[in-house]
């Protein structure tokens, strides 16, 4: 009865329903409502409604993810740790820096290596991309970018184009030709573009398509002939930094992590989000699939590594010691998955046992933090890039 | 997916990547300053005075492993480095932040100056500072080459407010004077120490650099560009590593709903035991263990140690060694992933006249791989040669397939044969493969005892035992690998019939071949028969 009755000040058309009535005069958000009673009425219950459906989705949200959990966890009846005690023992692991690779003037931020087992692509913060045979320590080309912060390179499978990109929001292909002389610059090619920085990118198993992770939260499948976007992939809610490519054949799926927190399971064709790991308590920097592709390791700024199994569709081992304090940049598996080779900002490489969770080794030789970490195609050796401009070969 | 409220374990809420790291340290520096069980503080009487509040490199080494669970002084020396680095604790007379496991002294650097407080001190500070060194007349607060140079480069930059930097300056020497005598040498290491890690002798880290992907989101505490040298009514006791972050954006509607359709298709994913899974993940590590050089060394020696390639002559070499043939035989992926096992998985087929299925899969991989631009002629060139009405290499898929891929045809994309091709796979996982994995093609690749491959194999396996002996002897055969190899094939070619018993022929051979070696490669390079 008491809402009914009020002074009315003004009276005209209402702003809901149009008819002349006397209005109530109210402010929601400093803006202005002019509003009839029976609306204003209207208003309030649909307000309490949707209240009431925003609650009622939460809490159904809420329970799904339990549940969830709780589905996760019946069938964990085993910790790996357990089941790796009978593996036999690593035996003694002697690896020392066999080349280093000087030729940066500012710190390397990413590398990759080609499918021939010696060549190296590395980038750096000054905007030099650089080609080297590893095995000589030659450089082979260089590039200069448009831009600084090189954050993503990576080498085309046939070992003919080089793709890189960072602040510049794109991702550029550059063939490599025989000869010395030519400028790569000029056949440079933008392929991607985003709207934040590239954080990582890698070719499809074809010298034609490359998928990019970027700054603006997504990841993305293009066309490098045309520039074409073939994919796109949303889902992370802050910045993607890194992705990786499933090892199968006939797979079509890749991983990514992000500054959410979050590692993400992607169908290269339908664009979906299949399967989404969140138990990492900082950003994720670095993905990296097991040589099955049944799992994936991750690196973190919560200075852990932890290996998802897919299967199993949680959490399976944590790396980790109380006296890593910093976060890990990059990983990278030994070639039949036992080892698990990790890069810290604390200037180390730390070698774990994959199976039993251990630490088996811990090299030191980095003046500056580990930016990236690859093993090479036939496992032979592992390269990592720094902050100290130079780049190390290990075996 | 939305973005969920996410609260560390211990109550804290989201922190930045450096803000973490901080608070470890911050932690472990709690812990060594306890009063109890940290690192024992002392003043020392020295010559003419006495050195306050300071402990010696070796007290943190041996507190650090004791404490802190490391295993050598190695790793202990890295992480106190680290720790100095960033500012913690400092040596008392150095301007080089690292930590040496001997007597040399060092003191905690005060909370306020402490790198969570996200300083980021201008230029104009660091002039102030310099200026303030120059005015204090003591021999051990001379300026370093480096911070001479510094201060020339910045009276240049700051011509024009010299002056009041110069008064600045001036007052803080002022304020420093009033100050008890001991209390002013703390404070002036600790300020000291401060400007070396935020403006480091040249060479060394600056551990004030950030990753710019990370630097967006570093929270500052300060609002305000603080001055080091403001007023000092903020004196910080503890570090504000442990203040809460803003909420995060209240999901919308549709956030949830997304949510909720998403987590409900994953409770119907189906997943499988742990203990299955650590099974699995065994068994992998363990087959793929002997092809894993950092575990079992390679044979011949890895290229990165012994600078020698050829393990990766004979990778790109057309014929396969035992070891990599063996690697076929543990799943279809890896004869697809090997060239050379691709073209004899093909060779088998085409023996048997079944060679479509694979042929199609293959192309349809292919397909995938071209320009955007290619894909619908070679969808079409695919469909005509391999599912069309009368195709010359039908294959046969499952009418289901079929209907769809009739359809997609019509339209075509990457992905247009995508059901034949997962139905195709299947059938030659189960029946083409595995009958190639039985069949004596492979055996025999397997055994080496093919015509040529027999030659080779035991051209393989007499390298190996040759390059024992003669290394054993001394003889460095391995730069000249190659070359010589080759003429010890012709020479076996030349002397013996073509596919004779492996051992009986080497042994017949081995002493006269020996010999031969020696006189290869110690004399002049012509065949000794």
């Amino acid at each position: 009865m008491c809402d009914q009755t009020f002074l009315a000040i003004t009276f005209g058309p209402c702003d809901s329903c149009s008819e002349n009535r006397p209005l109530m005069n109210l402010y929601i958000k400093t803006e202005p409502i002019n509003y009839c009673s029976l609306c204003m009425e209207i208003m309030a219950c649909q307000g309490l409604a949707s209240g009431e459906t925003l609650k009622s989705l939460k809490a159904e949200s809420e329970t799904l993810r339990k549940k969830l959990e709780e589905e996760r966890k019946k069938l964990h009846d085993v910790e790996l740790e357990k089941v790796a005690e009978k593996a036999e023992a690593l035996g003694e692991l002697n690896m020392k820096t066999r080349r280093t690779l000087k030729g940066h003037g500012n710190k390397v931020l990413c590398m990759d290596w080609c499918k021939d087992k010696r060549r190296i692509v590395s980038s750096s913060q000054d905007g030099k991309v650089i080609v080297w045979d590893a095995f000589t320590t030659n450089k082979e080309h260089a590039v200069t970018m448009p831009t600084t912060w090189v954050m993503a390179c990576a080498y085309a499978p046939s070992g003919c184009a080089i793709a890189c990109g960072g602040l510049d929001n794109k991702c550029s292909v550059y063939p490599l030709s025989l000869d010395k002389d030519e400028n790569l610059a000029a056949k440079k090619k933008s392929v991607a573009m985003h709207t934040n920085y590239l954080s990582g990118c890698t070719f499809t198993n074809s010298d034609m398509q490359i998928l990019t992770s970027s700054g603006d939260g997504t990841s993305a499948l293009w066309d490098v002939e045309s520039g074409q976007l073939l994919q796109s992939f949303h889902g992370h809610s802050a910045d993607v930094l890194t992705l990786d490519l499933a090892p199968s054949e006939t797979g079509n799926t890749f991983v990514s992590g992000g500054s959410d927190k979050k590692a993400n399971v992607w169908d290269l064709r339908s664009g979906q989000n299949v399967q989404s790991f969140d138990t990492h308590d900082s950003d994720i920097n670095c993905v990296k699939y097991y040589p099955s592709g049944d799992a994936f390791a991750s690196a973190s700024d919560d200075s852990t590594c932890r290996l998802f199994d897919l299967r199993a569709d949680r959490e399976v081992s944590i790396y980790s010691k109380d006296s890593i304090m910093f976060g890990a940049a990059s990983v990278d598996f030994s070639l039949s998955g036992r080892l698990l080779f990790a890069g810290y900002n604390d200037y180390t490489i730390n070698v774990w046992d994959v199976l039993k969770g251990t630490r088996v080794a811990i090299l030191f030789g980095h003046e500056n933090r580990v930016s990236s970490l690859r093993v090479s195609p036939d496992g032979t050796a592992f390269c990592s890039g720094s902050w100290d401009n130079t780049l190390r070969i290990w075996a | 997916m939305a973005q969920t409220n996410s609260v560390g374990s211990n109550g804290v809420a989201d922190e930045s990547p450096n803000m973490i790291v901080y608070r470890k340290m911050e932690d472990v520096i709690a812990r060594m300053q306890d009063e109890k069980n940290g690192i024992p503080i002392r003043t020392v009487k020295s010559f003419l005075s006495k050195i306050p509040s300071v402990f010696s490199g070796s007290d943190i080494v041996q507190w650090m492993i004791k404490n802190l669970n490391i295993e050598d002084q190695v790793e202990a020396l890295h992480l106190g480095t680290l720790m100095a680095a960033h500012g913690y604790f400092f040596p008392i007379s150095d301007h080089v932040l690292t930590l040496k496991d001997d007597g040399t002294f060092y003191r905690f650097q005060t909370p306020y100056f402490w790198p969570s407080n996200c300083w980021e001190p201008e230029n104009t500070d660091y002039a102030v500072y310099l200026c303030k060194r120059t005015m204090q007349n003591k021999a051990r607060l001379e300026l370093a080459d480096y911070e001479a140079e510094s201060l020339a480069r910045l009276q240049r930059a700051f011509a024009r407010k010299w002056e009041f930097i110069f008064m600045q300056a001036e007052a803080q020497a002022k304020v420093d004077k009033k100050r008890d005598k001991i209390e002013r040498k703390i404070l002036d290491s600790q300020e000291r120490a401060f400007w070396d890690v935020h403006r480091p002798v040249p060479g060394c880290v600056n551990t004030t650099e950030v990753d710019i992907k990370k630097s967006s989101r570093m929270k500052n505490p300060q609002k305000t560009r603080k001055s080091v040298y403001g007023p000092q009514n903020d004196v910080r006791t503890h570090s504000p590593t442990h203040t809460p972050a803003p909420e995060a954006k209240p999901a919308t509607e549709e956030q949830l709903q997304d949510q909720i359709n998403y987590w409900g298709g994953q409770l119907d994913r189906h997943r499988l035991k742990m203990s299955k899974v650590a099974e699995s993940l065994l068994a992998y590590t363990e087959q793929y263990v002997e092809y894993d050089p950092f575990i079992t060394s390679t044979d011949p020696s890895n290229p990165w140690i012994s600078d020698d390639t050829a393990v990766w002559e004979l990778e790109a070499s057309k014929e396969p060694g035992q070891q990599r043939v063996k690697r076929w035989a543990f799943g279809i992926n890896e004869v697809l992933k090997d060239q050379v096992g691709r073209e004899q998985f093909l060779k088998f087929l085409e023996s048997e006249f079944s060679s479509e299925n694979l042929r199609f899969w293959l192309a349809v991989q292919e397909v995938k791989k071209r320009p955007i631009r290619e894909v619908p002629t070679r969808v079409q060139e695919i469909w005509q040669e391999f599912l069309a009405s009368g195709a010359p290499s039908a294959i046969n898929v499952d009418s289901k397939s079929y209907d769809k891929t009739t359809q997609n045809v019509k339209d075509p994309g990457r992905y247009a044969f995508e059901d034949a091709q997962d139905h195709i796979f299947k059938l030659m996982k189960s029946d083409s493969y595995s009958r190639f994995i039985r069949s004596s093609a492979y055996q025999e690749l397997l055994q080496a005892k093919k015509k040529y491959g027999g030659i080779q194999d035991r051209r393989t396996s007499f390298e190996k035992f040759t390059r024992n002996v003669v290394r054993g002897h001394g003889f460095f055969w391995l730069t000249n690998g190659p070359v010589q190899i080759k003429r010890i094939h012709c020479f076996i070619t030349l002397s013996f019939p073509p596919s004779p018993p492996l051992d009986t022929g080497m042994v017949a051979f081995h002493d006269h071949l020996f010999q031969g070696l020696v006189n290869m490669y110690c004399a002049s390079p012509f065949l000794p028969f």
